[in-house]
């Protein structure tokens, strides 16, 4: 096989599978900038995959899926809200409860409905998100390089994936360019300037964590409805947290956390398509080994060639009017 | 329209058991500074936060242009024309300053049309004040005496006619506060009304029109400001009188006790901020380090106390080399008889979360007498604890209670009290009495001096002028890291304002 077709194949399979980075990190990057900090991203993924793939599967609606994933992960995400923005709790031990939960309960409800060892029943073309073939992508598809770029990397995704890529500029242009950016980057700063301004920080922080919410549910339909074809068991596998580290290793920045996704969906990509390969030199690299490279990349980055990531000044602790 | 642009009548406020405010009545005329002072805790600012719809008074009515406000919250404060310069300012300081005013006052859902907007008034408003400042700038790239004009301008972009600032002089240098008394200056003759809440008395005569006096959540006199003294606001302050000007005799020097030589000391990001110091303190003598904040005093403090690694340079203390440029080790230095009470209580003098007793060993915890084998022996640090809370009149006495519940003086004095009652030969001090009411500064002031008649060498830096001219017996003047002058304490503050300027000091090395 030639080196541009492995190029264009693993290019596709990494805008695959960095489309629920994406989504996932941009909506760390709503919440964390508000300053409630999420590790909770994970079990929001899942159980916005979980009610996605049941709602599916019922209805036999993709919309009505997708529709339950976004409203299942809010709900969620109420909850963190509660318990770190109005109770003052530890977002930390909200956030990993949250996570707990859903891994569990998940398959509770999952064998109790449809007895498949937690999944849920395979989904048929109408449960699904189709892929959309951009115009001409089959007319061009022989034009020496071009086409193929056209035809096999920019066409045939999911609509979720176009939506993922348009979710980067538009969430700058939130956050960067309007009242409710500019409101929402303060609290995350300095939550008594907010106050002082006469604007109110626990509603201002409730609306961050519902965009969060709406931005996981997104990522978690893509999983059943759109990677897959319905829900399987812990089918997140980690992403959630690629994504904390992707929003990390990105600053906190919406073009970052693009190229970060990017490249963690890369790795991912790679490590699939080489499993088991003998590379010259080196031999057989571990599968595990791959699997563990983001993160280390994440900590060797950040330790020495990017820079110091400085979060949100706020972020992580509950606002307490000062005495 | 009313003759009061502010009138507050039987305000009262509580916090669970601390009664904050009592019955308070405030008439703040229209078009003048008026000024609030009080001790630390007696309940100004959270007066100030009630007019501010920071908080809600539990009983009572504020009165805004002789109509009954009902100040909720800030948002309501704003309308009604209030507004307010927090000590801690309430700025974002990733954002630019032009993004810091407009936060809660953008005009529309979308940025780009408030931004021009917002650049014109802006500039207007410099215009008509004299507050140059550059909008594109960064907030934490700033002096804080522009992030403090950055705070004016946002009351004034939001329309205020009254202006309140909280302890604004705290965080200035002293040509900066002149700088801020200016622009208040200009403020009321525009017409707007301007409270000044501050403990500091000298700033209360020196711009005020009128000044009510707050004790213990009490409001206890108003006076006009020409009609009254420092003395008698002093007075009405504590509730008993003041010395303010500390009683010492001659100083005796005796033997040098701390030899800095050549001592140059960079800091974290490789910046020399002191730069080739020199000088002796003999037993029985103060040696005041005079200087504007950041000119390489605390580095200084740190280098020899051990906790910054000098660059080059030795210290004797006794006689005896400290590794100022390797690992001198704290805990070793005290024991071999130097104490320090460093400029930042908070965050390098005191363990805020624990309780007063444990912060009275802070550092000598390793003594044997507190100590029951593996253990620590609760009760001798008790009673240890009780005896220093007798001698030094912490308030209120009582071991137990957690430090960050005690005030800035009171705070302060538990600080003192471990580092003087080790019978230290060499005391390193820093800052003693910032953030400290009139009546503990008298208090410290009289401590400070016991210990250099008591033959102790004292190293004394401060940021206040006349803190170091009344208590040295020697002054140092330093400017970018460099000690640029040595005078007596009879230099006039002029002499010694233009050495911390940097003026005479270039003079004098050219010579």
């Amino acid at each position: 096989m030639d080196f541009f077709q492995v190029f264009i194949e693993l290019a596709q399979s990494t805008v695959r599978l960095s489309t629920p980075l994406i989504l996932a990190a941009l909506a760390g990057l709503f919440t964390e900038r508000a300053g409630v900090f999420d590790i909770g991203l994970e079990g929001k993924m899942l159980g916005a995959a979980f009610a996605a793939g049941c709602v599916a599967y019922i209805s036999q609606s993709v919309m009505m899926g997708l529709f339950a994933a976004v409203l299942v992960s809010v709900l969620l995400s109420l909850v963190h809200g509660y318990a770190s923005i109005t109770q003052r709790g530890s977002q930390i031990v909200s956030g990993v409860a949250i996570n707990f939960v859903v891994a569990g309960s998940t398959v509770i409800l999952g064998e109790a409905w449809f007895r498949q060892g937690g999944r849920t029943p395979a989904l048929t073309e109408d449960g699904r998100f189709g892929r959309i073939t951009l115009p001409f992508a089959d007319a061009v598809r022989e034009v020496p390089i071009l086409g193929p770029l056209y035809s096999g990397l920019l066409s045939g995704h999911s609509p979720l994936t176009y939506l993922a890529f348009l979710m980067v500029p538009a969430s700058w242009w939130i956050l960067y360019r309007t009242r409710f950016g500019l409101r929402l980057r303060a609290v995350g700063e300095n939550p008594g300037a907010v106050d002082t301004a006469g604007i109110s920080v626990i509603w201002l922080r409730y609306r961050a964590v519902i965009c969060c919410g709406i931005l996981c549910g997104i990522a978690g339909a893509y999983l059943s409805l759109a990677a897959n074809a319905g829900f399987t068991k812990g089918m997140t596998a980690g992403k959630g947290y690629i994504a904390l580290a992707a929003l990390i290793f990105a600053k906190w920045r919406p073009k970052n956390i693009l190229f970060a996704c990017l490249l963690f969906g890369f790795l991912d990509a790679f490590a699939i398509r080489y499993q088991g390969y003998a590379f010259p030199l080196i031999g057989r690299v571990p599968v595990q080994f791959m699997q563990a490279l983001p993160y280390i990349l994440t900590v060797i980055l950040l330790a020495g060639f990017i820079g110091k990531a400085i979060p949100p000044k706020a972020g992580g602790v509950p606002y307490v009017k000062e005495r | 329209m009313s003759e009061l642009a502010i009138e507050l009548q039987g305000i009262d406020k509580s916090f669970g058991l601390v009664h904050a405010n009592r019955n308070i009545n405030l008439k703040v005329r229209k078009g003048t500074i008026h000024g609030i002072i009080g001790e630390n805790g007696a309940g100004k600012s959270t007066l100030m936060s009630i007019l501010y719809g920071f908080y809600q008074a539990d009983h009572g009515d504020i009165l805004v242009d002789g109509r009954k406000a009902d100040i909720r919250d800030p948002n309501a404060a704003i309308a009604a024309g209030i507004g307010m310069v927090h000590q801690h300012f309430m700025l974002v300081e990733n954002f630019t300053v032009l993004e810091n005013i407009m936060l809660g006052a953008e005009e529309s859902q979308i940025l780009n049309a408030g931004i021009t907007k917002a650049r014109a008034e802006l500039k207007r408003l410099e215009k008509e004040y004299a507050l140059e400042v550059d909008p594109d700038a960064v907030i934490e790239e700033l002096p804080v005496g522009i992030q403090q004009r950055v705070e004016i301008l946002k009351a004034l972009y939001r329309r205020a006619d009254i202006l309140i600032l909280d302890e604004p002089t705290g965080v200035l240098t002293p040509a900066e506060a002149d700088h801020l008394f200016r622009i208040l200056e200009q403020l009321k003759a525009e017409g707007k009304t301007v409270l000044l809440i501050t403990h500091k008395l000298r700033e209360i005569m020196a711009i005020t029109d009128e000044v009510s006096v707050m004790r213990r959540g009490e409001m206890v006199a108003t006076r006009t400001t020409k009609e009254t003294s420092v003395e008698e606001l002093a007075e009405l302050m504590v509730g008993r009188r003041v010395l303010l000007r500390v009683e010492k005799g001659e100083a005796k020097p005796a033997d040098v006790k701390l030899s800095v030589k050549n001592l140059t000391v960079r800091d974290s990001r490789g910046v020399t901020m002191v730069d080739d110091v020199s000088f002796d303190i003999r037993a029985g003598e103060i040696v005041g380090i005079a200087g504007v904040a950041g000119n390489g005093q605390s580095e200084l403090l740190e280098a020899i106390s051990g906790i910054r690694r000098a660059k080059s340079g030795t210290v004797l203390l006794n006689g005896k080399p400290i590794d100022v440029t390797g690992h001198a080790d704290p805990a070793e230095l005290r024991k071999r008889g130097l104490a320090h009470v460093p400029e930042d209580r908070h965050h390098v003098g005191l363990v805020l979360k624990f309780e007063e007793s444990e912060n009275a060993i802070l550092g000598y915890h390793d003594d044997p007498k507190y100590r029951k084998g593996m253990l620590l022996d609760i009760d001798a640090i008790r009673a240890d604890a009780e005896e220093k809370i007798a001698a030094y009149d912490i308030r209120p006495p009582n071991p137990r209670l957690k430090t960050a519940n005690f005030s800035g003086g009171n705070q302060q004095k538990i600080v003192l009290a471990r580092e003087m009652e080790r019978d230290p030969d060499v005391l390193v001090i820093g800052q003693p009495t910032r953030g400290v009411d009139v009546g503990a500064i008298e208090f410290i002031h009289r401590r400070i001096i016991e210990m250099r008649d008591q033959g102790k060498a004292v190293l004394l830096v401060s940021v206040e002028l006349d803190e170091i001219r009344a208590l040295s017996d020697r002054i140092l003047v330093m400017f970018a890291g460099r000690v640029v002058g040595e005078r007596t304490p009879d230099a006039s503050e002029g002499e010694l304002g233009l050495l911390m300027a940097g003026v005479e000091g270039r003079k004098e090395a050219a010579e």
